[in-house]
């Protein structure tokens, strides 16, 4: 499978993940959202650039449950709690919001 | 507890790892060498003197389809070392566990 | 909170301890060892990281894998309080053998001699070997 974006071809895994992260871009999550029928709006960018931050920190993309406890340390705990981030991210806050940010699938996630 | 060693003391120092860690240990803990680390037995090693220690004290325990496959006869062991079969591995990890496999 | 459930969890919870005895790069064990110690923070089980031998070498901070083309996973072992997986243990002998100390490691960790190593690893419910 694959993405096109600007007369580019990006590869991705049977499950929609790229595989170089180095080919990410704001516009190829753009892309990937109106392919699911999602708008990303700022809270869906909160989300987002928290799992690049997360990722180039620690070189992982965290489970559901870690990503819940940090967006609710980082953004209040109006945000980092399941219900919120399900409702941004439908498909699961790790799975969905972990693809569009270009990083691998988690670590454990089933 | 129960260790085991898989590797030949010839070749790596998993077994050495292995017996400074089971010295601190009570009389309690026990050594079983399976594969390659079952070399580690024989009456010619350097690792014999250290091990006929533990063989004395009834805490050396041997696999004997290990043995076997590579043509090591009890013979050839140092004294006291104690030949086990598969089921005698599994009554060890029962009697003596956790278990702890220096790989 | 209720009692009975509270001891029916403090019956299900086991000791389980990862021991991590290979240098990073080299060999795979390192990189495994930490990616089923991400799962298994899943299970809420008790669980501590001993790091022995080489594997004191996992943990030395300056590690740069881009030129041999490997993920470098040394930052990963910082994400592991947030995991809730906070029982690190670092076998002294293991480290001076190596000319380090603490100050030479990614994460802060509790350094143990060989001795207390022996200790933690007896009294472990089940102990995984990297």
């Amino acid at each position: 499978m694959a993405i096109e974006l600007n007369g580019q071809t990006i590869p991705t895994d049977e499950e929609g993940y790229i595989q170089d992260l180095s080919q990410w871009s704001p516009e190829l999550a753009e892309v990937m959202a109106q392919e699911d029928s999602q708008e990303l709006t700022e809270q869906h960018w909160e989300v987002i650039n928290f799992l690049r931050e997360y990722y180039d920190e620690y070189q992982i993309a965290p489970a559901v449950r870690v990503l819940t406890k940090q967006i609710g340390k980082r953004l209040g705990p109006e945000k980092g709690n399941s219900k919120y981030l399900y409702e941004l991210f439908p498909y699961g806050p790790a799975k969905q919001a972990c693809r569009y940010a270009g990083l691998p699938k988690p670590t454990g996630c089933v | 507890m129960l260790h085991t060693v898989n590797k030949s003391p010839l070749q790596t120092r998993d077994l050495d790892s292995c017996l400074l860690h089971l010295e601190a240990q009570s009389a309690e803990s026990r050594l079983l060498l399976i594969e390659d680390g079952v070399y580690g037995a024989l009456a010619a090693a350097p690792s014999a003197t250290t091990l006929s220690d533990l063989a004395n004290q009834g805490r050396l325990y041997v696999l004997g389809p290990d043995l076997s496959a590579r043509g090591v006869a009890p013979e050839a062991l140092i004294a006291g070392a104690e030949i086990v079969d598969y089921e005698g591995f599994v009554q060890l990890i029962v009697d003596y566990g956790p278990h702890q496999a220096w790989v | 909170m209720n009692d009975e459930f509270d001891e029916d969890a403090a019956s299900t919870i086991k000791r389980f301890m990862f021991v991590n005895r290979k240098a990073p790069h080299g060999t795979i064990y390192a990189l495994e060892a930490l990616e089923v110690v991400l799962i298994s923070a899943a299970f809420d089980q008790d669980v501590s990281l001993a790091f022995l031998d080489d594997g004191v070498l996992q943990l030395r901070k300056g590690q740069d894998a881009k030129a041999i083309e490997m993920k470098n996973f040394a930052p990963t072992y910082r994400a592991l309080e947030g995991y809730d997986i906070e029982k690190l243990y670092v076998e002294r002998e293991s480290l001076e053998a190596r000319g380090m100390t603490a100050d030479d490691l990614v994460v802060p960790v509790e350094v143990v001699d060989r001795a207390r190593m022996s200790a933690l690893m007896s009294e472990q419910d089940v102990i995984m070997s990297f």
